[in-house]
């Protein structure tokens, strides 16, 4: 975990979420902490199922109560995000944290003009006139790079194609300059350049603001040129958390080094690429044990029955392996 | 970088015993398990004994009038001690035997008619899905065309030109029902058509009519009966207002329609010659809905686990 | 938009042409007129009188031919029965009523109770509809799904019978029948609208359900969009299209349902005017009036496919048929 001087923007304690399902109890989440400090980028690593958007979902507030539970603490400005009303809450949403979401297309609602959906939530909170929302919704579209913006402003999102969409979400995102900007997977429903463009747009654009910026991806591509600070995640657990060249250089979780194993790499032309064996756990079954062990490289006899803990292994690097364990012991 | 050795241990997929076939008596513990929708279908078989039953299961005979027993309320007795159940209506008939009847035929009406229009209509609609092209496209504007005429004047008219009748009314009932019929059954034929077992079935040579017959059709038995119960109702309803109006069945055979029809009259008085033959109605037409509404429920996969599997218990928990 | 528009004009022309036929084809190629209009007790010369009087012994095209020639100038012929107490004797030198502006006259009436009806449900059935789907298994998602039930099984006449019978013959709250003050509509209102409540309802709840359960709907909460607006401007209108079709759906079975409701509280309205006719054997006035009703349920489904392009920008942008 960072040491900050001043207290992170937003500090997520032992968040869990559950979800009571006909077929049984599944654990979504399972007791993640992570904070990000004010203008910093944090990238969350996971695969589907890992709970990486499950959890900003909880922290958004957009988890349903039944048949969901969530645990844990949520500190943002103080105030523990968690016990608010809903009304409070729904005042942050789209203020001071914002979210953009992956399928873009889909985001957006197919039968409201562009122009309304941006400038919606500005106009109710400024209560500003007609005039003024649109003007508002031309210039963050000319912000996100939307070219011929005011024509833009009435046509429909089906007349956009995904990677305008994407640009539209931030757009609206954005409209009310929030602390936060909580990413997921933003590019993965789009072409590789749109991808570096819309990419390259966020990093601007968090330049430009200051705002701290979340992001979820399982691209370590992205994460390596864009993110500080990263997070890894593997069924509904932290299990390993990083700046991002240590993450890179010395991996300390063989999930991590797997996913990092299987990138392909242009210097290794000819050469099989590598999976991870397996799959993950289907969603909400907890193992005994280490959740990664049936797929690991490195699994040995303590690891199908005793659960690894969040352990020190460097300056801000943490990671949950009983390797790193037996490996101090060594010492 | 490691290579991945060893023996990642992964757990073999358990087995979906959802997807075996389920039996009769599956369906019917379903049934049981759905208080309400169980009840409904009793009350229908009841029904059904009482309409096929009626000659003999009647205590009197429908058309017997008996001038000294005139407007006997509900669970009223007459002079001569005879009790009614449902009391008598202007002539002293009892309403109880008219309204078995009557359920005579109404639910012949509505399962004749009923089977007519799925006969007509389905054969149509397997026929323009399965061979499209020109057929299809006629058949389809007929659809297209008639649904949107209002049925119950189109029934009126022709019955007032040809003259109303038992036999008249399953002709009418099954040209102006056979659209919804085949709408149904041409789409289904469309999607069952590009199945593979389909194409499989073509490579070794079996005849269209073989394919229709046992690959297509069979399938589409679960949502059709659905479909074919719910039209039992709307025709049991359409037969009441063209009775009630005097265009459906005509005395002195006993309808529900037409028993509301003349007790409209002295509705004042005699409440009951209004409210039983309605309520027939209604509670027929009720219990074939809630019927369908669960056949259609269970047949769709994602909801048939709340009847079918039992409720899941907690060692799955974490 | 135009050509989506211009599309729809045509079928529904083509359709209004059907229905002219049809007409036609029941009334003179499947029945006997004279016979219709006379009687089975008519005798066989006074039968003739009538065939020749009404150009039915020409061949049949020339008659088809008349026959739209004179609907297209808005003659559909004259009535001997209404307004008159008995049949007159000389139909060649009597002058009967002209039936198209008899059928007319009455639609207001028919209007006001459709329109008092749909009115009154349409209304109460987006809100129930909405919160039913806002709520799911509450006791008003289960209150919703018992109207929609009992009001698809209603018998539309019985049940005005029986609000006749608690409420105007019991209660005394209502008069039972006839024209003129607004409580003369409220009882064939409410029976009219029991039916189009419990549908539009069912549609509305089924549609919403869909709605919110897409990804749009978790981004417009995300965005900080409060719950009412969620539901009520972004769900809602894409909810649109299926509770527009099952209105006008409804709209055309309440014309016809206004039929039965009409007879039973004598309200002067066209569905009264058919059943008379239909007893009074006036086979012009029938021909009149079932054709003025069936294309006003042609109409009908004209308004909604254009409605449709106003909610569903991409329909009319698209200009593809709705099928």
């Amino acid at each position: 975990m960072t040491n900050n001087i001043p207290p992170p923007l937003l500090d997520v304690r032992n968040l869990s979420v559950r979800f009571d399902t006909p077929h049984g109890k599944v654990q979504a989440v399972n007791g993640v902490s992570w904070s990000i400090a004010a203008g910093a980028t944090l990238g969350i690593i996971g695969e589907s199922g890992s709970g990486k958007s499950v959890g900003l979902e909880a922290i958004m507030g957009l988890i349903q109560s039944p048949p969901g539970h969530v645990t844990g603490e949520v500190i943002f400005d103080g105030q523990n995000l968690l016990t608010m009303t809903q009304e409070n809450r729904r005042a942050l949403r789209g203020e001071k944290i914002s979210m953009v979401f992956q399928d873009a297309v889909s985001a957006l609602n197919p039968s409201l003009t562009i122009g309304y959906q941006i400038s919606e939530v500005y106009r109710s909170r400024k209560r500003c006139s007609k005039e003024d929302a649109s003007r508002k919704a031309v210039e963050l579209m000319d912000r996100v790079r939307i070219p011929s913006a005011k024509t833009r402003l009435k046509q429909y999102p089906f007349e956009f194609s995904g990677g305008m969409c994407q640009r539209v979400m931030i757009a609206t995102a954005l409209a009310m300059d929030p602390q936060i900007l909580i990413a997921d997977e933003p590019t993965t429903a789009l072409d590789v350049t749109v991808q570096r463009q819309i990419m390259a747009l966020l990093a601007d654009l968090q330049r430009d603001t200051g705002m701290a910026l979340v992001l979820i991806t399982h691209d370590l591509g992205v994460v390596a040129e864009v993110v500080e600070q990263a997070l890894v995640m593997y069924a509904g657990k932290v299990v390993e958390q990083a700046d991002v060249n240590t993450l890179f250089d010395r991996p300390a979780h063989p999930y991590t080094r797997s996913l990092i194993g299987s990138m392909p790499r242009i210097d290794n032309r000819g050469m099989r690429l590598k999976a991870i064996a397996g799959s993950p756990p289907a969603a909400g079954r907890t193992l005994p044990g280490c959740s990664f062990h049936p797929r690991c490289p490195d699994q040995f006899e303590i690891c199908a029955s005793q659960q690894p803990e969040l352990s020190r292994v460097g300056t801000n690097h943490i990671a949950s392996c009983h390797l790193n364990v037996v490996a101090t012991d060594e010492r | 970088m490691s290579q991945i050795v060893g023996n990642p241990t992964v757990e073999p997929a358990e087995p979906d015993d959802r997807a075996a076939t389920t039996s009769f008596t599956d369906y019917l513990r379903a049934l049981l398990r759905d208080k309400v929708t169980a009840v409904a279908a009793l009350f229908l078989l009841i029904l059904l004994v009482a309409a096929a039953g009626a000659e003999f299961l009647a205590p009197h005979d429908p058309n017997a009038a008996n001038l000294r027993a005139r407007f006997i309320p509900p669970l009223g007795t007459a002079r001569d001690g005879t009790f009614y159940l449902f009391g008598t209506d202007e002539l002293g008939r009892d309403v109880l035997s008219r309204l078995m009847h009557g359920a005579t035929v109404s639910m012949s009406i509505g399962l004749l008619g009923a089977i007519c229009s799925a006969i007509v209509g389905v054969s149509l609609g397997i026929l323009a899905g399965f061979y499209r092209g020109k057929l299809e496209i006629v058949l389809m504007r007929a659809v297209d065309g008639m649904m949107a005429l209002p049925s119950l004047l189109i029934a009126l008219f022709i019955l007032f030109v040809i003259g109303s009748g038992f036999a008249n009314l399953i002709f009418i009932f099954t040209l102006l029902h056979w659209m919804i019929f085949a709408r149904m059954a041409r789409s289904l034929t469309l999607s069952y058509k590009e199945q593979t077992y389909v194409t499989a079935a073509r490579a070794v040579g079996a005849s269209d009519l073989r394919i229709i017959l046992t690959h297509i059709l069979p399938n589409m038995i679960s949502p059709l009966l659905v479909l074919f119960t719910l039209e039992i109702a709307v025709l049991i309803l359409s037969e009441a207002s063209l009775s009630f109006l005097g265009f459906g069945v005509q005395p002195p055979r006993a309808s529900w329609g037409l028993m509301i029809a003349r007790g409209r009259e002295y509705i004042s008085s005699a409440w009951w010659l209004v409210v039983m033959p309605g309520a027939a109605i209604f509670l027929a037409a009720l219990c074939l809905n809630l019927v369908a509404a669960w056949a259609r429920a269970i047949s769709d996969p994602v909801q048939r686990w709340r009847w079918l599997t039992k409720p899941s218990t907690e060692k799955d928990a974490t | 938009m135009l050509a989506f528009i211009l599309r729809r004009l045509v079928h529904s022309i083509v359709l209004l042409f059907a229905l002219v036929s049809f007409v036609f084809v029941v009334g003179r190629v499947i029945g006997d007129p004279a016979l219709i209009m006379l009687g089975t007790n008519a005798t066989e010369a006074a039968l003739q009188q009538v065939r020749e009087n009404l150009g039915l012994t020409d061949p049949i095209w020339k008659q088809y031919l008349v026959f739209v020639g004179d609907l297209l100038r808005g003659d559909f012929g004259t009535s001997f029965r209404y307004g008159f107490s008995v049949l007159p004797t000389d139909l060649l030198r009597a002058e009967g009523t002209p039936v198209l502006p008899v059928v007319l006259e009455r639609l207001p009436a028919t209007f006001m109770l459709a329109g008092a009806a749909l009115g009154m449900s349409f209304l109460l059935a987006i809100v129930m509809g909405c919160l039913a789907a806002m709520h799911p298994r509450s006791w008003i998602d289960h209150l919703v799904n018992v109207i929609s039930l009992a009001s698809v099984s209603l018998v539309q006449f019985w049940f005005g019978l029986i609000l006749i019978l608690l409420l105007s013959v019991h209660l005394g709250l209502f008069p039972t029948g006839g024209y003129g003050t607004w409580q003369h509509l409220i009882l064939p209102a409410l029976t009219l609208a029991a039916r189009p409540l419990g549908r539009i309802a069912q549609v509305v709840r089924s549609a919403m359900l869909d709605e919110l359960a897409k990804p749009y709907v978790v981004a417009a909460r995300a965005k900080g969009v409060s719950e009412t607006r969620v539901v009520f401007v972004h769900a809602l209108k894409n909810a649109s299209i299926p509770i527009v079709t099952i209105t006008g759906d409804e709209l055309s079975q309440l014309l016809t349902g206004a039929m039965l409701v009409e007879t039973i509280f004598a309200w002067p309205g066209i569905g009264m005017l058919l059943i008379d006719s239909l007893s009074r054997r006036d086979l012009p006035m029938v021909q009149a009036g079932i054709f003025v009703v069936a294309a006003l349920v042609v109409m009908i489904n004209f308004l909604v496919d254009i409605a449709y392009t106003v909610i569903n920008p991409r329909i009319a942008l698209d200009s593809r048929e709705i099928n």
